[in-house]
């Protein structure tokens, strides 16, 4: 057997086999553990060595050939599979709580089985070509049933379009310039084309309005989920061309363009989010601040760089999931998201409303949260360069603190006579739970997420070098 | 005479993908792309075999014929838009500075990647004519017939440089896949079926 089979096309057959069923409880069941079980494989299974188990011996071997192309997953992506496939897990885990289990279950298994299989190909090019084939699975996710599609939606489907044209013809510049280094006007079209493809691909200022309009149409959650994956894959593999091509990453203006691109996703997000009215779309700015921390990671350079932006992750995925699983919760009650329709909502919705405020403190980095260590090592890493790019971070970074306390004072103004109540379920309320806890510990003791960091650095092979 | 043949297929896209933009029944936008995509097999097959460049071509039609059923089956046939601009006028001329410029672009773009000038001219054209669609429609089904423009300019120009099996059957999963997801918001509206 080999890895490509068991980590993408075993999730593709399973997905498929979970679109059939319609009871959610057995949705979830099995999505989950078999979740679990992909993520036990890739944290302890070796790939290429023979193990024996008593008479059997059994290979996992790394490639799969297909149409004259390979599928590689080797020893070093197996940390990131079970990156992936364990935060897939937690939102599996929740989907059922807010009655989502049965369309993200088996889609959400489909997509992340094609973005691992973009993580996998080579040339890794023709991922752009499995990150569209996501894109378009993922809209029966994103949709409302019984409306007609809004202007978040279109613009996500033409925005992560036009990214793959984009990137898919940058990589035959780069296999010119692979002949030719000494080409400067080549260098010059393929940074232009590479800059633009992963600009659509990842969002970046100004191609993000699809975020915030995407979070005001459709369920929180799963754009939730779309705003977890996505990002993160791409991030991924922007990170694979930097690894791949040593004048790009030796290029003298990197540096500059990345931290000028993340600081301008952070302070944008971080303005319109302290002005926004709108419980979705702040989340929808927090995702975009989020990439732009990523990308500021990059910048940063070094192996230091790389285990910051390795650090985001698990807190990220873990604020994602409890925001969108507390504003999928009170979507079930209140009209709309605006901040005068959820006044004294804390009265009626404690665990939801606690948990929102909560992921987005998380996010602002609050200390004591998941969120601290990692922004901690940011605003570290950013002053041993320039004390004016810390003043930008702590902008937009005191924008998102600025929202979350003015959610705050909304839920909290509460109607004389209101009495306390806890209007989610059981399910509800012992997830939310949980989530508060492992954004809390995860904040006080971050090293338990440790064994994930030291390992994720091997998948590149240059970087942090 | 393969390059008399390769200006009337550049002209098939021009006229194809103008009417494409100026057309309001769907019926008959649906017809012009599916013509488009002749013109798109003609200019295709100069780079690649026949039976590679054919794949395109069955894929294309195949994308017209779901989303002709889709809208079949949608109520919003006559929808306008609310917001852009409507005349004709309006279109002809946008489409007008689009063609210069992509002719302009296309005497570059053929001596640097070595192409004759209808391929080249063809490609960034229907590249361009796509955008415009985009840039000026909101509507799913506008939306789809743009980028799938888009792509079908980008094939020609890609068609050029790599010949992978591979990347061609993935092109074709993509464009059948826009088609697919056109057709879903299409029929989104009218009930809700995962």
């Amino acid at each position: 057997m080999s890895a490509p089979s068991l980590w993408i096309f075993l999730p593709l057959i399973m997905a498929g086999f979970l679109m059939l069923l319609r009871n959610q409880k057995v949705i979830t069941l099995i999505a989950c553990i078999f979740a679990l079980i992909l993520t036990l494989a890739a944290w302890l299974l070796p790939v290429d060595i023979v193990m024996t188990i008593g008479n059997w011996s059994f290979k996992l071997t790394s490639s799969f050939d297909i149409l004259g192309r390979r599928l590689v997953l080797g020893s070093s992506d197996l940390s990131l599979l079970a990156l992936i496939y364990g935060s897939a897990l937690v939102w599996f885990t929740a989907a059922p709580a807010v009655k989502t289990a049965r369309r993200l279950n088996s889609l959400g298994l489909a997509i992340i089985a094609l973005l691992v299989a973009s993580l996998a190909v080579e040339p890794f090019l023709y991922a752009a070509l499995l990150i569209e084939m996501a894109v378009l699975l993922s809209f029966p996710l994103l949709s409302t049933p019984r409306k007609s599609p809004g202007k978040g939606l279109i613009r996500f489907l033409i925005f992560q379009t036009l990214a793959m044209p984009f990137i898919l013809f940058s990589g035959w510049l780069l296999a010119g310039i692979d002949a030719n280094p000494g080409d400067l006007g080549l260098v010059q079209q393929a940074s232009i084309l590479i800059g633009l493809g992963f600009a659509f691909l990842l969002a970046v200022f100004p191609f993000y309005s699809w975020i915030p309009l995407l979070m005001e149409e459709s369920s929180p959650f799963m754009v939730g989920f779309i705003l977890w994956i996505f990002p993160t894959v791409a991030l991924f593999f922007g990170l694979g061309f930097l690894d791949h091509y040593t004048w790009l990453r030796d290029a003298p203006a990197l540096g500059s363009v990345l931290t000028t691109v993340g600081l301008l996703m952070i302070v944008s997000g971080g303005i319109l989010a302290a002005f926004q009215q709108h419980l979705g779309r702040i989340m929808g700015y927090a995702v975009i601040m989020e990439t732009g921390f990523s990308i500021l990671t990059i910048s940063l350079g070094g192996t230091v760089g790389l285990n910051i932006f390795f650090m985001l992750l698990v807190p990220r995925t873990l604020s994602l999931v409890v925001w969108a699983l507390s504003l999928t919760i009170l979507k079930e009650d209140i009209p709309t998201f605006f901040l005068r329709d959820i006044k004294g909502l804390v009265r009626a919705w404690p665990f939801a409303t606690s948990g929102l405020v909560l992921a987005n403190l998380a996010l602002a980095g609050m200390p004591l949260l998941a969120g601290f260590p990692p922004h901690q090592a940011i605003w570290e890493g950013l002053a041993s360069k320039s004390l004016l790019m810390v003043m930008w971070m702590l902008t937009g970074t005191l924008g998102l603190f600025f929202s979350a306390v003015r959610v705050l004072m909304a839920f909290a103004t509460v109607p004389e006579g209101a009495q306390w109540e806890s209007r989610e379920t059981i399910p509800q309320r012992i997830l939310l739970s949980i989530g508060f806890l492992a954004l809390l510990l995860l904040g006080l003791f971050p090293q338990w997420v440790l064994p994930l960091w030291t390992k994720l650095p091997v998948i590149f092979t240059h970087l942090g070098q | 005479m393969i390059t008399i043949l390769n200006w009337v297929a550049l002209l098939i896209a021009l006229a194809t993908s103008l009417g494409v933009l100026l057309q309001r029944d769907w019926r008959v936008a649906i017809g012009l792309m599916a013509t488009q995509y002749l013109s798109i097999f003609w200019l295709v097959q100069t780079h690649w075999p026949v039976s590679m460049a054919a794949g395109k071509l069955v894929t294309g039609w195949m994308a017209c014929a779901v989303l002709s059923m889709a809208q079949l089956n949608s109520d919003s046939k006559g929808e306008t838009e609310s917001s852009w601009p409507q005349g004709r006028l309006f279109r002809l001329f946008t489409a007008g500075i689009f063609m210069a410029a992509t002719f302009a672009l296309s005497l570059r773009a053929s001596s640097w990647l070595g192409l004759s000038l209808p391929i080249a001219w063809g490609s960034l054209l229907l590249v361009g004519m796509g955008l415009l669609q985009l840039g000026i429609s909101a509507q799913p089904f506008r939306v789809v017939l743009g980028l799938l423009t888009v792509l079908a300019g980008f094939e020609i120009l890609y068609a050029a440089v790599e010949s992978s099996t591979l990347v061609a059957a993935l092109l074709s999963a993509v464009n059948l896949g826009l088609a697919l997801t056109g057709a879903y918001l299409l029929n989104m509206s009218q009930e809700g079926t995962v």
